[in-house]
């Protein structure tokens, strides 16, 4: 499938004020692992390796790593399809500016769509960098978690420019930053194995679409994955950004022409 | 030949709201036309639909001799589009603003990048061009956005009120762009709810008021039509809790019965007296023992044919 011109035309844009603080946020991509890796990887991963240890028969950096990549691919994902979204909408009306071209809004998504890949691509690529860096790959397989991260990514970014896209104020992006993006990032497999939780909790976890893509990035990075499992992971994860992008393009669609 | 918008019995609705109410429009090419009209009027809902970006309730559209429920993208791509509130990218430069958005007409960069030029130029901001837009001032503001509606080399030009809240000299700058513009055969759209505007740039013009249109015709055609030559207006002192200016409304009826004014519009703050010499009307005024606060006499503007077709100012 391939994006139409106007698509491109909205990434190019993008792109091209990405540009003017592209420094800021490389720092940001490789400080945030640098940080994470030291503190959870090393320090607490020192303990969790003279104690029992996680399962897979690798110490908890290696196991912790490519799941904190998928982690960060989410967060990234949903911060620039929350705020950003409802700014171009709402206060900057940049979508307003792009659909007064031959642009419509389904070209907005999917060159916004487009965008987030990009962003969420590099940030994944220099957080590979700082992993290997850390002594944090048990194999090269460990590439593998860049696929899965932007897959992750794109099934948090398209929901949450559906609902992006229905908000009048931002309020809200408060409310799912502490109530699902949190603790999804603590308790959906990053930092320990799901079956650590109490069951309804675990089966809570199992259906986060993070745990999806923690689970693979890490059955892959370390050599585990079976192709039943991994086509579940790959499935769900799509189903989120499929059924996500339709309700984006609706919900765009509805406000944008009115 | 044919009108580049035409509009029959045009509704917009927006759950019970009527916007705009059932209007007819012609625009030939070449034209400067203009919607005048208060805030709420349904000018603003009129342009989304002739930038074919709103969807029309009911009635008929054809801009372009295209209908924007089937061809809006190539309708679009032959408009530019100056919208009542900047929508610039806040994060680009002004030339960069003008150059990504040549991209989504399929225009070759170069040509982008040529016309960047050109524009920057006309509208006197080549200076700026490295800039960001954030920090410049509300009227380069303006000419930007107005450049950058320009970047497409469109058929038609919309501008949904291009000076309000503008200082009056960045107004006058860009009457004069916009007066280029028109120079070059460039049809030009516009609302607004200054007369002085109207007056400007304007060949012919809709009054519109509560979604419906008033009156139409160029500002000579609407004065002759719906006012008098010449105006005469008198501020009395307002008095707390009194009648104010009105309460001198009945002393003028024998002006009025004479012939020697056509008739008397009460306002809050003061009273206009229509009439074919204002300065005659006044000494007449002063002879029958008025003592006006203050006095003016001047021309007759597109204000007073508002007043008249709608019993309200235009600017509250």
């Amino acid at each position: 499938m391939v994006p139409s011109p106007a698509a491109r035309s909205f990434l190019a844009q993008r792109l091209t004020a990405h540009r003017h603080f592209w420094r800021s946020s490389a720092l940001g991509s490789v400080l945030e692992p640098v940080l994470f890796l030291a503190a959870m990887g090393l320090t607490l991963g020192s303990l969790v390796d003279r104690g029992p240890g996680v399962p897979g028969g690798v110490g908890y950096l290696a196991f912790l790593a490519p799941g904190l990549l998928v982690a960060a691919a989410m967060q990234t994902a949903t911060g620039e399809s929350s705020y950003p979204v409802l700014g171009a909408l709402k206060w900057d009306r940049l979508y307003d500016a792009v659909l007064a071209t031959p642009a419509r809004p389904v070209d907005v998504l999917t060159g916004h769509l487009l965008y987030v890949a990009f962003r969420v691509t590099t940030s994944a690529a220099a957080f590979l960098v700082v992993l290997v860096l850390f002594g944090a790959a048990a194999s090269p397989l460990v590439v593998l978690a860049l696929p899965v991260a932007l897959l992750t990514g794109l099934a948090f970014a398209a929901p949450v420019t559906a609902m992006a896209a229905r908000l009048e104020e931002d309020a809200a992006f408060a409310a799912l930053q502490r109530f699902l993006i949190v603790p999804m990032f603590l308790f959906s497999g990053t930092f320990f194995p799901v079956t650590q939780l109490p069951v309804a909790l675990e089966w809570f976890a199992y259906a986060t679409p993070l745990w999806h893509g923690v689970a693979l990035a890490r059955d892959l990075a370390l050599g585990a994955a079976e192709a039943g499992s991994a086509l579940l992971h790959l499935g769900y994860l799509a189903l989120w950004t499929v059924a996500g992008t339709w309700l984006a393009a609706r919900a765009l669609q509805r406000r944008l022409v009115r | 030949m044919e009108s580049l918008v035409r509009a029959r019995g045009l509704v917009k609705r927006f759950g019970t709201h009527t916007a705009v109410d059932g209007i007819d429009v012609d625009i030939a090419p070449g034209e400067s036309f203009g919607f005048l009209g208060p805030n709420g009027a349904g000018k603003s809902t009129t342009m989304r639909m002739v930038g074919a970006v709103s969807p029309p309730t009911a009635g008929e559209l054809r801009i372009l001799g295209m209908d924007p429920a089937v061809d809006g993208p190539a309708i679009r791509a032959r408009l530019g589009v100056v919208p009542q509130t900047d929508n610039l990218d806040l994060e680009l430069t002004v030339e960069e603003n003008l150059l990504v958005y040549g991209r989504y007409f399929g225009l070759p960069r170069a040509t982008v990048r040529e016309r960047t030029a050109e524009l920057l130029d006309f509208v006197q901001l080549t200076d700026r061009a490295k800039d960001r837009v954030e920090p410049l001032s509300g009227g380069m503001k303006r000419r930007v956005t107005i450049a950058r509606a320009l970047v497409n080399e469109p058929d038609v030009v919309l501008l949904d009120e291009p000076t309000t809240g503008l200082d009056p000299q960045a107004r006058h700058v860009l009457w004069e762009r916009l007066y280029r513009l028109k120079q070059r055969g460039v049809t030009l759209v516009l609302t607004t709810h200054y007369m002085d505007e109207a007056e400007q740039l304007c060949d012919r013009l809709v009054v519109m008021d509560r979604g419906r249109i008033a009156a139409e015709g160029s500002p000579a055609e609407l004065i002759a039509t719906w006012s008098t030559r010449e105006v005469c207006e008198l501020r009395f002192p307002l008095t707390e809790g009194g009648a104010g200016p009105a309460a001198h409304a009945d002393a003028l009826a024998p002006l009025v019965a004479r012939g020697a004014a056509e008739r008397v519009e009460v306002l809050p703050d003061r009273l206009l007296l229509y009439t074919a010499d204002g300065d005659a009307a006044l000494s007449e005024v002063l002879a029958l023992g008025l003592r006006p606060l203050s006095s003016l006499v001047r021309r007759s503007s597109l204000e007073d044919v508002f007043l008249r077709l709608t019993g309200r100012t235009l600017v509250d």
